[in-house]
């Protein structure tokens, strides 16, 4: 399954670049959600892939039996996920009043200060 | 020692306190810090003249193997000396040169920081702290140079000092590491014990030239003298200290006190021979065309710091007799005739020799203490300067290296300097009295003392060489020849370098006497010296703003793209090369992939692409929104329950937020040319690729074991939970979810306030009420 992963991850992240590299700052956000997507796929995917052994102790147990998936890039991922959604909202908030006030979506037009 | 050193500095920040409550007279009460070090270390002497070496230890940073451990041998001891009385002096003088100045407690902070730092440098023992302070007093140097800073010529003038010799720092600093390493240790004593083991190492000759830069950039050597003449812009008791008796010596000191780790090499006698003696002549060749005195005098110490520099190289008993006897003979003479530069520029406003005359009647005092102290600058009998140049001339023809080339530049150099010597003491003194643009007086007591005493000296050990006699056996004992017999006399019989004397006292007395046209004649080179060393120092601070400038432009064109672009391509050189060269992923596909996992990939795959290929801005969101759900999926499919639940949740609220937002924001257009988008996707998908080959290079490497095993057996009996993902994030990393939550709330403060607060409207309001009030 690994190698497959990997060139999802490696086209996911290609894909994430080509909108990053665009001149439109809308397109630069999509690229960015593909971005954070991708990274924690690629961590996930690093540590491993189990299938059908989530990282839980069974009621009565004071350890999961035989080997379970590794909880710790699950727990990294988490997190990872949580703060891309913040800094996206961010992001699209500050696109739309750079519109607001520049009406441009064009970074070539953003690029002084001057108005 | 190291207390009173350090303390220095303490004292140095305290002068503008000292200032508020002595005035002028805080030089003198800060003269006193030099002088107390000045008679400890003359307490010192006899253990010094037994041929001992006194160690201080303190311990600096003991992890990095650096001390501030001090050693003071006959070198260190008369350098330390110098410092320290020419110090005592310079202060002295300085509270009268300087009498009255706005800037004045500037001026001894700066100064005294400087001679605690050449103490330090002179005393250390160790190359690191060593290093500190000979970048302490480039930085001290550049402040007193500059210290007239409304002047533009100061200000160019300390410039170009500080870039010259922090700029040989840099390569000094190169060449201790250097040095360090081949010789296994950080202490110059244990350095210089092992020379054997230094010269024949694979280093040697880099790490020398890298000393050797550094040591010809402090010390003035050619062709990096230029910016020596042009510190005379400082103040003059500045160039009395630093530029002359001091700081410039820093870098002869640094060859002596290596002398035995690295000298004696082939190629160390002939570059030092060669640099010193071109230095020596060009010293004085330059000097005689110039009228102005502190212009004259600093061209002589070029010449002087040549002279050390080429005794050091030849390196030989008598070289190195002569080496201590010429510093020791220079510091005297320069310190006394800068100091007396600064009476005559301080009394009868102007520097120009040729616009004095006849001062003597006026300032009998004055023209005695000159008098004196040009003649051991010329080099004649009884003074001290007469033995110098004796001892330098034997050890010239005792030169092994290019006698044939030294002694004709030795020649000229000592006629030449006899002539400058003429010069500075009879043109101003002597001849018509000629109105100068403020009328003289003697100078006063506090200005004549320093000069009077350093003259003095020169007198007395010239009478008395004997004096000298254990001082120069400490010396060179430690700088290389052992145990040496040394009897210094005044009269040496009738030898070659006597009759070489005599010739050169003709020859530069002609010199004198011809002084005027000799100048108008070399003034016709003028064309020639403009296209010295010092024009090659601008060219390369021209091409450096001119690099700058390009390299900006090429850099920083303010385009994201561009910089994108740019990091993009760092990261696959760097990363792509460590792949290729080190490791051979192997793209072997194991068959172990299910029909319904392939499809999930597939989708995430589709919702990429769709995404950048869509031309409708609903349909963009949706295809992420597509891949997000994918990846939800892949999630469930691999044992991750909570990160596909966190995911649905995410994905949801970000589709419905980019729904909400976007469609305020215009149509998708295209803007790029397809050239443009082709280079795009070429990056784009080389990074990609790479990041694949990456992920395939990690997985098929050496499984480490994993750290979380310790997690996974006690999230149920110490963080009573049977999900472990979430006692990590709880529990475990609680701290981690904690900045979380933090750049969370930031965010969300972010984007409320942005939702909020409409600049336009603000001003607008702002403008509404400042109107009203016009009105009311």
């Amino acid at each position: 399954m690994e190698p497959l992963m990997a060139i999802t991850i490696g086209t996911l992240f290609a894909a994430a670049l080509y909108m990053m590299l665009r001149r439109s700052i809308v397109k630069l956000v999509i690229g960015l959600m593909l971005l954070s997507n991708a990274a924690n796929l690629l961590i996930f995917a690093t540590a491993g892939m189990t299938r059908g052994a989530p990282p839980l102790v069974p009621e009565g147990l004071s350890a999961p039996e035989g080997v379970v998936a590794d909880p710790l890039p699950q727990a990294l991922v988490l997190t990872a996920i949580v703060i891309a959604f913040g800094v996206l909202s961010f992001a699209v908030v500050l696109v739309r009043r750079a519109w607001e006030v520049v009406r441009a979506d064009d970074m070539d037009r953003m690029k002084d200060t001057d108005r | 020692m190291q207390l009173a050193v350090l303390g220095g500095f303490w004292v140095a920040a305290m002068a503008p306190l000292l200032h508020r409550w002595f005035g002028s007279r805080a030089a003198g009460v800060m003269a006193l810090l030099p002088a107390a070090i000045a008679a400890w270390l003359m307490a010192q002497w006899p253990t010094i003249a037994g041929g001992e070496t006194l160690w201080l230890e303190w311990a600096w940073a003991p992890g990095l193997d650096i001390t501030l451990t001090f050693m003071i041998d006959g070198l260190a001891w008369l350098f330390a000396m110098l410092i320290t009385v020419i110090g005592t002096l310079v202060l002295i003088y300085s509270g009268e040169y300087l009498h009255g100045h706005r800037d004045l407690p500037r001026f001894l902070v700066v100064i005294t920081a400087f001679m605690m730092s050449m103490l330090g440098l002179v005393l250390a023992d160790n190359l690191v702290a060593l290093f500190v302070f000979w970048e302490l007093t480039s930085i001290t140097s550049y402040l007193l140079i500059g210290f007239n800073h409304t002047d533009l010529a100061a200000r160019k003038s300390a410039q170009q000092g500080l870039f010259v010799t922090v700029g040989g720092g840099l390569a000094l600093l190169a060449g201790f590491v250097m040095l360090a390493l081949a010789g296994d240790s950080w202490s110059l004593a244990e350095l210089n014990a092992r020379g054997d083991q230094l010269k024949t190492h694979a280093l040697y000759l880099p790490l020398l030239v890298c000393v050797l830069l550094g040591a010809f950039t402090k010390s003035a050597q050619f062709p990096f003298h230029f910016w020596l003449p042009n510190a005379m812009a400082a103040p003059t008791p500045v160039s009395a200290y630093l530029h002359s008796a001091t700081m410039v010596k820093a870098g002869v000191y640094l060859l002596a006190r290596l002398h035995p780790a690295l000298g004696g090499t082939e190629s160390w006698v002939v570059t030092l021979s060669l640099v010193g003696a071109l230095t020596m002549a060009s010293g004085a060749f330059l000097a005689v065309q110039h009228t102005n005195v502190k212009k004259l005098l600093a061209y002589s110490t070029v010449m002087a710091l040549g002279t050390l520099t080429m005794l050091l190289g030849i390196g030989t008993e008598t070289a190195l007799t002569a080496f201590v006897v010429f510093l020791l003979a220079h510091s005297l003479y320069k310190g006394a005739l800068f100091m007396v530069a600064g009476i005559l520029d301080h009394e009868t406003g102007t520097k120009d020799v040729t616009a004095m005359g006849g001062l003597r009647h006026v300032m009998p005092r004055t023209a005695l203490v000159t008098a004196v102290a040009a003649l051991s600058l010329a080099g004649l009998p009884p003074l001290l300067g007469f033995l110098g140049k004796e001892l330098m001339l034997e050890s010239v023809l005792e030169a092994e290296a290019w006698r044939g080339v030294i002694l004709p530049l030795a020649f000229l150099a000592a006629f030449l300097t006899l002539a400058v010597a003429a010069v500075v003491a009879i043109r101003p003194f002597f001849g018509p009295r000629r109105e100068t643009p403020r009328a003289p007086h003697e100078a006063p007591f506090g200005m004549l003392a320093g000069p009077a005493l350093l003259a003095t000296l020169s007198l007395l050990f010239g009478l008395v060489p004997g004096l000298l006699d254990p001082l120069v056996r400490a010396v060179i004992g430690g700088i290389g020849a052992g145990q040496a017999e040394v009897h210094l006399a005044l009269w040496h019989g009738l030898n070659l370098p006597l009759v070489l004397s005599l010739a050169s006292l003709m020859l530069g007395a002609l010199v004198f006497r011809r002084w005027d046209r000799l100048r108008s004649r070399l003034a016709r080179l003028e064309p020639l010296m403009a296209r010295g060393p010092e024009a090659g120092y601008e060219a390369l601070l021209r091409g450096l703003v001119h690099v700058a400038e390009w390299q900006t432009r090429f850099l920083q064109s303010g385009y994201l793209r561009n910089y994108l672009v740019m990091t993009l391509l760092v990261l696959l050189g760097l990363v792509g090369h460590a792949l290729l060269v080190r490791h051979t992923p192997s793209l072997a596909f194991a068959p172990d992939v299910y029909l319904h996992e392939a499809v999930v990939a597939g989708l995430m795959i589709a919702g990429a692409v769709a995404a950048c290929v869509m031309r409708s801005r609903l349909a963009a969101v949706a295809a992420v929104g597509v891949m997000g759900y994918s990846i939800a999926l892949t999630f469930v499919l691999f044992s991750a329950p909570d990160l596909a639940i966190t995911q649905l949740l995410v994905e949801t609220l970000t589709v419905i937020l980019l729904v909400l937002v976007l469609f305020r924001l215009p149509r998708f257009s295209t803007l790029s040319t397809p050239v443009e988008r082709l280079r795009d996707l070429v990056v784009a998908g080389l990074v990609g690729g790479m990041i694949t080959l990456l992920m395939l290079t990690v997985l098929s490497g050496e499984r480490l074991p994993r750290i979380s095993d310790y997690m996974v057996a006690n999230s149920q009996p110490l963080g009573h939970g049977h999900n472990i993902v979430n006692v990590i994030l709880v529990d475990f990393r609680a701290l981690d979810t904690l900045g979380e939550i933090f750049v969370l709330a930031l965010a969300a403060i972010g984007v409320y306030a942005m939702l909020r607060f409409h600049a336009e409207a603000y001003e607008a309001r702002n403008a509404r009420r400042t109107r009203r009030g016009d009105d009311g």
